[in-house]
């Protein structure tokens, strides 16, 4: 489902002499349908990196980065849109939103994208938040005001509302108490059996383990080291 | 025109989304004033449903392409091909009279200051109720009820359709303005500073119900800014100005989040966190 070839990566920073920051060379992985493959490699070694490539908020310099039948180091704009719309959600580590959004219109919205009818959108939310053990009462209110861990679940539930058969996790059980870190692993072992192709940043070693099938070290693909 | 004006725009966005065709397909636009350029070359296509951002500091020539898109100013060079019912038409070159039908039907804009697109004089229904009048709607009762039902999408309450806009707030106007202009079920929105001038929870209300609105009417939306915040919450697709140039454009997010030009790292560099 995701196949990376032969990527490669550099910054350039004009406005601070024109610096060349190479930060990526030769990556390669594969995540079939049903399988969680972790990316691990110390901090700074190109995981974030990696996984923004993959999801097409960092330009690829080189290689290619196919997900089902896109390649997204190719793929034009309004492509990327509905790869993301329909195929490839992301869990990110920010919750981004605009301020007043109730938290159960933040879950419901990539639904309502696709098309899915409003209380039925609703509904698939509710059933998350509940299980996340997000209170009922905060369902109405913008998560903007809510603390890391509350926000990082209303994060995961909107990663998860859709059936994405794709999905990339940020360290998704970062800031979660032993219950919730439970559901979280519990909802990536679902996505998983019903054929989600997984790439996931876990820095919680126990979830690693649990989870991930296979793991690949992004130190490999660090420029310059052999 | 009568269905569109009752236009109940569930099913289409959908339907948009998947389009093969561009709604807008603009090349080679150029204007200079003088020896001195507006705006020069500029080429992009909008697909139905995408909002595109144009953003850029004063003088980078952003709303000067605005205005050029939407015919209000007439450009040097290139054309504005824009997909209408009957098939795309260069609306650099059709007669003045079509381009003020299409700005009454399928085009809307929204202007930064809502006091240059409402009438300060009519009440906030007649503001609404003008438009549809002016694609052919006669029956009042059905003009002032579908004018009842966009004060309520735009959350103005309804005891209010009778008092002028001048007794509203600014962000209550700029609602009122989006309402005149979407009652009408518009395909192509064009936006310039939409929630400048606006305290910023004024602001995000405004940006919430736009997005709302783009979702429910599959509409596609050129919106000019200057607020990388605004583009980032309300565009899919971001192009980057400076001297009259688009310098960079892609998805929002990659261009603000991986700038390639000098200009744009610059650009993203200089917003002051919060």
């Amino acid at each position: 489902m995701i196949h990376v070839s032969d990527l490669s990566k550099s910054f350039t920073l004009h406005n601070q002499g024109g610096a060349v920051i190479p930060v990526m060379a030769g990556a390669a992985l594969s995540v079939e349908p049903g399988e969680c493959v972790g990316l691990t490699g110390a901090s700074g070694a190109g995981k974030s990196t990696l996984m923004r490539m993959v999801y097409g908020n960092y330009l690829a310099a080189a290689g290619s980065i196919r997900v089902g039948d896109l390649d997204v180091a190719q793929a034009e704009p309004r492509e990327i849109i509905v790869l993301r719309r329909r195929t490839l959600g992301y869990v990110s580590q920010f919750l981004r939103v605009v301020p007043r959004v109730p938290t159960i219109e933040v879950v419901a919205e990539p639904l309502l994208v696709l098309g899915v009818a409003r209380d039925e959108a609703r509904d698939r939310a509710a059933a998350l938040l509940a299980r996340l053990n997000i209170p009922e009462r905060l369902w109405g209110l913008s998560p903007t005001t809510f603390s890391g861990g509350e926000q990082q679940r209303v994060n995961i539930a909107r990663g998860f509302v859709h059936t994405y058969p794709a999905l990339l996790l940020d360290e998704p059980t970062a800031s979660l108490d032993a219950a919730n870190r439970e559901v979280v692993l519990q909802l990536i072992g679902e996505a998983k059996a019903r054929g989600a192709a997984i790439l996931g940043i876990f820095h919680d070693e126990g979830a690693r383990v649990r989870v991930c099938d296979r793991l690949v070290d992004v130190t490999h693909f660090t420029p310059g080291a052999a | 025109m009568n269905a569109r004006i009752f236009y109940e725009n569930s099913e289409t966005s959908q339907e948009f989304r998947c389009a093969e065709r561009p709604l807008l397909a603009v090349r080679g636009l150029t204007k200079r004033y003088g020896e001195r350029i507006g705006c020069a070359e500029v080429s992009f296509n909008l697909w139905p449903g995408e909002v595109l951002g144009i953003v850029g500091e004063s003088g980078s020539g952003k709303s000067t392409l605005l205005s050029c898109l939407a015919g209000h100013l007439a450009p040097d060079e290139g054309e504005v091909v824009f997909a209408t019912a009957e098939g795309p038409r260069d609306t650099v070159t059709m007669s003045e009279a079509e381009r003020r039908r299409l700005a009454r039907t399928d085009w809307a804009f929204v202007h930064q200051n809502p006091r240059d697109g409402l009438r300060m004089g009519v009440s906030a229904g007649g503001n609404v109720g003008e438009r549809l009048m002016a694609v052919g709607a006669r029956n009042y009762g059905a003009i002032r009820g579908r004018a009842l039902d966009w004060l309520e999408r735009v959350e103005i309450a309804a005891d209010r359709i009778d008092d002028r806009p001048r007794a509203f707030s600014g962000g209550m106007q700029q609602r009122l303005q989006i309402a005149r202009n979407l009652v009408t079920g518009p395909r192509l929105v064009f936006m310039d500073e939409p929630t400048g001038g606006l305290d910023v929870s004024v602001q995000a209300r405004l940006l919430d119900l736009l997005r709302g609105l783009v979702r429910e009417m599959g509409l596609s939306v050129i919106i000019v800014t200057h607020d990388l915040a605004v583009v980032r919450l309300l565009a899919d697709r971001l192009m980057v100005m400076k001297g009259g140039r688009v310098v960079e454009q892609g998805l929002t997010d990659q261009v603000l989040d991986d700038p390639r030009h000098a200009y744009t790292q610059l650009l993203v560099s200089s917003v002051l966190q919060v």
